[in-house]
């Protein structure tokens, strides 16, 4: 990174040196908590001064620094952590070192001369690859409010590969008259916030350093929003991060895959969502966001112009499962594919749900679960109520047999379509509740999402969208196959042309069939156990 | 069975060796004493030794309650486990033992009474003489010696099985305990075996089928057969229902009889039989399902021989209705049985013995639906059963019904033992019209029925033939069952994983970090004096499992249509995620096989293939592109700036030349690490661009071949590369691994070795990977040596440990790694892998594979240094 600042005789551009209390004629080292700063001056005459800020980082510090140790004293984390770009992007390292190397700047010090921090100058600041999450738009819509007229040209992924389009840097250079301690200060809250890493390297007290920077600009910025819920986001994502699912980021790597591959059963709440949240309606606090079961970013419906707020399609879908089990006079009752927990805690609500179990394939999902309806501080009684446990639908598991109902709400598409008899025969075949209700999206009503583009599933992990014809014709399938009647119900606004947003599936086990062997039916060829063509017992 | 007896004067104890023991007697009567004496400790459980755990007072009544709860607790536990127990407490009362009656029955064990019934006076002095019962007051003696009296009579009446009654305590004392076997162990009865499926009265059809079996028919005067003999001495297991329904239940029986009593077969009752036997008896019972024939057959026979039905009954009367034999490992019965129930005598045991469970519902034939018990079952024992007729016998889960329906006009069947033959012989004709049509699968055929969860949760152990047992830690079970849940493919596609692989040891040769030569010197010491190098390829690793066609696929694999194969990551995820183009790689691969004429050579009609997809970016795209591009394009930005700026310090005289150097060398490294991952990079379009190198063939039909020597692995590879045809789709899709072998004790080899990866490496190859040549290889002291290690290249290893990692400084540092843990890891998924495939061959049930193949995703998910 560099500042170049013009002058004249009588102001010399050489009092750059005295603002940022560096000599123009030394090359001056600083240890900084990840490796060495380098302070230097390419060019320094009265007409033009240019100081150089060359971070050294030292990855291996930064490994020191991570969590976790493996066996024998080998480092055990994720590979991300030994390459990557924080020995060459002006990440918020760099940050965090400005604010070492130029801390008395930083603050508007200088002692030698006192008047020279209050004076404008012309600067100009170069940062050859700023890692920055939003592009070049965002760039400019984060430094243009402040004076600065910003050149940002996107750095190529690899010009070998043009069709790997651009990658996350841009070459930024900043023109401007300004005061040099609000330009580092900029700079200093403005860098970390374009970064928006995955892996934080920054001390959390660091975050709190950051937001006393914004002091006398921030608060007219008017990005402040998504420059505070960025910050917000990181220092959630700090804690966050000690729950980090190693053993899936090793599973991940084993198949050269990203961590995001296979460890994305529960969504972060990332700062963009916290920015979409922000524009809908106030963002509170994370935790009272809306989200669906398995922590997707919320589809409201889009009519209701003038309506306050319209009424989130998960609330309705948690509605209209919690009609069906009341009307099906449940009481103990199964959320298999429970994620983060939503549907549990209004069962939890209603004290006719006696036993309540919640069942989820990822461990991330039952802990957050756990967290969100805060299990450790719940009453002895409700919690007596409660059972969150880790299974899969692609096994059989004799835990789940003799329940009266059995909730499957938005899971069945996350299922490879080759996978579903299985999911079909744990479900009607063996554990066989007497109620079975299940929800899925209508991929006919996407059309009415301006948002989202056609063709595209909902959300990324959705295996399949089904029409109201391709869910009513498996439904049927497994009704006949195991013995159950099924009947179909709309969730959210029912559009004449194509349906509601999600459709409800409500089977129900024939009369007769009391399921109490639990994994025998005799309604069918496929599935059916052998009979015995010989007399039974006398 | 009623083995009820009344000792009286008899000294010996008769005691099953699987029984509840329940010692009955007033306090101080001598019953710890008598337990202590005939007993190990571990098979007492006392209801004093139970009061005192739980209060710290064997004598606190206060505690009676939780002390039974406790003794119950603790003899279940015993019981469950298949281990005789003894129960020392009074048990005076019928209530205190109609409980442990109940016990007993729980866990299909025999309950036995041992009273000792002596004098009141005797068991006041004795409690007088200990000082914890001294204060006892006398009338707890006098009400517990009533209670006993009226009880004596009762005890079987209350369902003892056997009751021992010591009076006075010279009969106590003089007693002796003999342990008995039970009648259904014959674990000693090693064979070989040839266990026979249901005959209902096809008699001729018998004799062919003895007759195949090699047994020698001996006839008696009519000619009608009355025994067989197989001259290597082997021993025939009829599973039952021998009649009703065919031509010649009494000519069936006659030879069955004939065969148990001259010691050439052993003979478990059908539910034919017990009815039969029932009717025989004289009992009330409905004239149906096959039984007028049976009957009809037996009046004629009545004219010839008057005897022959008492013969008969006595004989069924005598069965014993399952068998436990060759040590365990075999379980003969009618309809089939549970784990729970091997080797255990009660009625619930027999009669799931003779009926199989059934639901209670019935079938649109007015037929019992019956529980599919095998598909639940996880036994290590072979059970082998008839009673379900089915169109063919096939094993599921390390059971088999030999029952094929002979009477219907099937077949009859037999089932050689431990050789696991099956041998039959078509009926004559049908005898007999079915109620319903033969079912057309067995149970858990291929309609998609899931495995059960508790096969893979939680903490497990793996016994594996080649490194005993194998440990999998609950959190790594949970993260294996995410992405076996979430991701992979169906487990019956899924017959494997491949291990992880430990890099040679680290080098001390400078610049590098590894280096061929550890790898030689590794195997030298390890005594393997063979090894081949292969080269690495630059791609992602799959496992292909290639099927001659989709009905291959499907009979062996439970595949749906139109579904050839599959081809799995190392995680078990489907490589591609078009089917279409699963289906052209492996229509690609099973040309090769088809042109080189392994279907044929190799006997089979699929293959497991081990091989390397390229290019690494088809897979790795993301990963390529957001982690190593992105260091690659902020590499390439920032130097520039950086050098420009040092220069235009240095050119003003600023001392920066130190600096200066060092950025212009990391420069230089930066845009070495590029160059390093874009070799793995090249577009792809649909089939056009995938190569596939295969460079092991795992498994074919039957056999595990992992221990073919590498050379001729790689051998038949070539072959099936030289014999692919270019596809529609373009082509070739098999490229070979180049290789070379290196005598580890031979100087000039190992020096050809390191050049050879030197060449390899310095042109841009990924290394090489050294494995014995020979496979699989044990050391001296029998443990297994490292599959293979890997040396990979000096650029290569940029992409793994930085762009700056040869930097002197930095591979001081590097060079501390721990390899310990990656090695052992490596060994146990390399045998857990092993196992996979052995049991894949053996035709082991699909959940012991799975077992093996979630073993190694579980191990994958360990804690390790990633870079290894």
């Amino acid at each position: 990174m560099t500042i170049t600042t013009t002058g004249t005789i009588e102001r010399p551009a050489t009092d750059l040196g005295f603002l940022l209390h560096k000599h123009p004629d030394k090359a001056q080292r600083f240890s900084t908590s990840y490796g060495t700063a380098h302070v230097l001056y390419p060019e320094a005459d009265a007409e033009r001064c240019t100081a150089a800020l060359l971070l050294e980082v030292d990855p291996v510090a930064l490994v020191r620094r991570g969590r976790g140790k493996g066996r024998g004293g080998a480092p055990d984390s994720a590979l991300a952590q030994y390459v990557n770009d924080r020995p060459y992007a002006a990440s918020s390292l760099l940050a965090v070192a400005l604010s070492t190397v130029f801390s008395s700047a930083l603050r508007g010090h200088c002692k030698a001369r006192p008047e020279l921090p209050e004076r404008p100058l012309p600067l100009r600041i170069e940062v050859p690859a700023l890692p920055a999450r939003g592009g070049t738009a965002l760039v400019e819509r984060l430094f243009a409010p402040l004076g600065w007229a910003v050149t940002a040209e996107p750095v190529p992924l690899d010009e070998r590969f043009p069709q790997w389009g651009d990658s996350r840097y841009v070459r930024l250079v900043l023109e401007g008259e300004l005061r040099l301690a609000d330009a580092l200060r900029h700079l200093y809250v403005l860098l970390p916030v374009l970064d928006d890493a995955k892996h934080y390297w920054v001390a959390p007290d660091e975050v709190d350093k950051l937001l006393r920077s914004g002091e006398g600009w921030l608060e007219h910025h008017p990005e402040q929003r998504l420059i505070t819920n960025r910050y917000l986001a990181r220092r959630w994502s700090l804690t966050r991060s000690a729950l980090e699912r190693l053993e899936l980021a090793r599973l991940a790597e084993t198949d050269d895959a990203e961590v995001e591959e296979i460890d994305n059963a529960v969504e972060e709440l990332t700062a963009e969502f916290a920015e979409q949240e922000e524009q809908a309606e106030q963002a509170e606090q994370a935790e009272q966001t809306e989200l669906t079961e398995r922590g997707e970013r919320e589809e409201v419906e889009p009519e209701g112009e003038s309506a306050p707020r319209p009424v989130p399609l998960a609330v309705r879908r948690r509605e209209a499962i919690l009609d069906a089990l009341r009307a099906a006079g449940a009481s103990r009752v199964l959320d298999l594919g429970c994620g983060q927990g939503q549907l549990l805690g209004e069962l939890l609500k209603d004290a006719r749900f006696t036993e309540i179990v919640g069942v989820d394939v990822s461990i991330r999902a039952l802990n957050e679960a756990a967290r969100r309806l805060r299990l450790d501080r719940m009453p002895e009684r409700q919690e007596a109520r409660l059972k969150l446990t880790q299974g899969s639908l692609a096994y059989t598991d004799s835990r789940l047999t003799g329940y009266d109902a059995a909730v499957l709400s938005e899971v069945i598409e996350h299922v490879d379509p080759p996978r579903l008899p299985a999911l079909e025969y744990a479900v009607f075949g063996a554990a066989r509740p007497t109620v079975v209700v299940v929800t899925t999206p209508n991929v006919e009503y996407n059309v009415r999402w301006e948002s989202l583009p056609a063709g595209q599933v909902r959300h990324h992990d959705h295996r399949f969208e089904w029409t109201r014809e391709e869910f009513r014709d498996w439904a049927r399938g497994v009704a006949e196959r195991h013995g159950y009647a099924v009947e179909f119900r709309p969730v959210g606004p029912e559009d004449p042309e194509v349906g509601p947003p999600t459709q409800l599936a409500l089977f129900r086990q024939e009369a007769g069939e009391t399921g109490e062997t639990s994994t025998t039916t005799s309604t069918t060829t496929s599935t059916t156990p052998t009979t015995t063509p010989k007399e039974a017992v006398a | 069975m009623t083995d009820t007896s009344m000792t009286l004067d008899r000294r010996s104890l008769g005691v099953p060796d699987l029984s509840l023991v329940v010692l009955v007697g007033t306090t101080g009567s001598g019953k710890s004493t008598f337990a202590r004496h005939h007993f190990l400790p571990t098979q007492i459980v006392s209801s004093d030794v139970c009061r005192g755990l739980v209060s710290d007072d064997e004598n606190d009544q206060s505690a009676t309650p939780d002390a039974f709860e406790l003794l119950h607790y603790i003899a279940g536990k015993r019981l469950a486990a298949g281990r005789l127990t003894v129960v020392d407490a009074t048990n005076v009362q019928p209530e205190a033992r109609r409980s442990l009656i109940q016990l007993a029955r729980e866990h299909d064990v025999l309950p036995v009474a041992i009273v000792l019934d002596v004098p009141e006076g005797e068991c006041a002095r004795r409690n007088g003489a200990r000082p914890d019962r001294a204060d006892m007051p006398s009338h707890v003696i006098s009400r517990q010696r009533r209670e006993l009296r009226r009880s004596l009579k009762s005890l079987e009446r209350e369902g003892f099985r056997k009751v021992h009654i010591l009076r006075g305590v010279e009969q106590v004392e003089g007693a002796e305990i003999a342990i008995e076997r039970r009648y259904n162990d014959l674990r000693h009865l090693t064979g070989p075996f040839d266990i026979i499926g249901d005959i209902h009265g096809c008699r001729s059809e018998l004799e062919t089928l003895l007759g195949k079996l090699g047994y020698a028919l001996r006839r008696d005067g009519q000619g009608r057969p009355v025994d067989a003999v197989h001259p290597e001495g082997r021993t025939a297991v009829f599973v039952g229902d021998l009649v009703d329904r065919g031509p010649d239940s009494p000519g069936v029986l006659r030879l069955v009889m004939g065969m148990v009593a001259s010691g050439s077969a052993l003979c478990v009752p059908g539910n034919h039989e017990n009815k039969l036997a029932r009717y025989l008896k004289g009992r009330k019972v409905k004239i149906a399902h096959g039984l007028a024939e049976t009957v009809e057959q037996l009046d004629r026979e009545h004219a010839a021989d008057p005897e022959f039905a008492d013969r008969a009954r006595e004989f069924i009367e005598s069965l014993v209705s399952h068998y436990v034999l060759d040590g365990g490992a075999l379980v003969v019965c009618h309809a089939g049985l549970p784990e729970k129930y091997h080797g255990r005598t009660s009625g619930r045991v027999r009669s799931h013995a003779l009926y199989g469970e059934t639901t209670g519902e019935t079938d649109e034939f007015g037929l019992p639906v019956r529980y599919p018990w095998a598909e639940d079952y996880r036994g290590r024992a072979a059970v082998v059963y008839g009673h379900t007729p089915t169109p063919r016998a096939s094993w599921l889960n390390n059971t088999l019904c030999l029952d094929t329906g002979c009477v219907f006009g099937g077949r009859m069947t037999a089932l050689r033992w431990p050789e696991r033959e099956i041998v039959d012989v078509p009926a004559e004709q049908v005898w007999y019209e079915p109620v319903r049509p033969l079912g057309n699968e067995a149970p858990g055929g291929t309609d998609g029925r899931p495995l059960d969860l508790a096969d893979v949760r939680g903490r497990r152990i793996v016994e594996t033939r080649h490194m005993g047992r194998i440990a999998v830690k609950e959190e790594n079970a949970a993260a294996a069952l995410e992405v076996m849940s979430r991701f992979a493919v169906d487990p019956r596609l899924l017959a494997y994983l491949p291990p992880t692989m430990a890099p040679a040891a680290t080098s001390a040769e400078e610049g590098y970090l590894e280096h061929p030569a550890e790898a030689f010197a590794a195997y030298r010491a390890d005594g393997v004096r063979q090894v081949i190098c292969e080269e690495k390829h630059m791609g992602s690793r799959a496992v292909a499992l290639v099927c001659r066609d989709p009905e291959v696929a499907k009979e062996h694999f439970g595949a749906p249509d139109g579904v050839s194969g599959m081809v799995y990551t190392r995680t078990g995820r489907p490589f591609f995620d078009d089917p279409r183009l699963t289906e052209s790689v492996l229509g690609g691969v099973r040309g090769g096989i088809e042109g080189a004429g392994l279907w044929q050579e190799l006997e089979t009609d699929w293959l497991l293939l081990d091989a390397e997809l390229m290019p690494w970016s088809l897979k790795a795209a993301g990963l390529l592109r957001n982690q190593y591009a992105a260091v690659g394009a902020a590499s390439g930005a920032v130097f520039p700036g950086v050098l420009s700026a040092l220069e235009g310090a240095a050119a003003r005289g600023v001392e920066v030349s130190a600096l200066l150097d060092k950025q212009r060398g990391r420069a230089v490294d930066a845009a070495a690490f590029t160059e390093a991952y874009r070799r793995y990079c090249w577009p792809v379009d649909g089939l056009d661009g995938i190569r596939m190198a295969p460079f092991q063939i795992l498994a074919a039909q039957g056999r595990s071949l992992a221990a073919l020597p590498h050379d001729r692995q790689l051998a038949l590879i070539d072959r099936m590369i030289e014999a692919e045809k270019p596809g529609a789709d373009g082509g070739p899709l098999l490229a070979p691994t180049r290789r070379l072998i290196v005598d580890t004790e031979d100087d000039a080899s190992v020096a050809e070795g390191v050049a050879w990866w030197r060449e390899l490496t310095e042109a841009g190859g990924e290394g090489m990977v050294v494995k014995p040549l020979q496979g699989f290889v044990r050391k001296g002291d029998g443990r297994l040596v490292q599959p293979g290690v890997k040396c990979r290249g000096r650029e290569y290893l940029r992409i793994v440990y930085g762009p700056e990692y040869t930097r002197p400084e930095n591979l001081d540092q590097l060079r501390q790694r721990h390899l310990g843990h990656k090695r052992s890891l490596a060994l146990r998924e390399y045998a857990l892998g092993l196992e996979a495939l052995d049991r894949l061959a053996d035709g082991e049930p699909l959940w012991r594979v799975h077992e093996a193949v979630f073993a190694v995703l579980a191990l994958e998910s360990e804690p390790v240094d990633p870079r290894l």
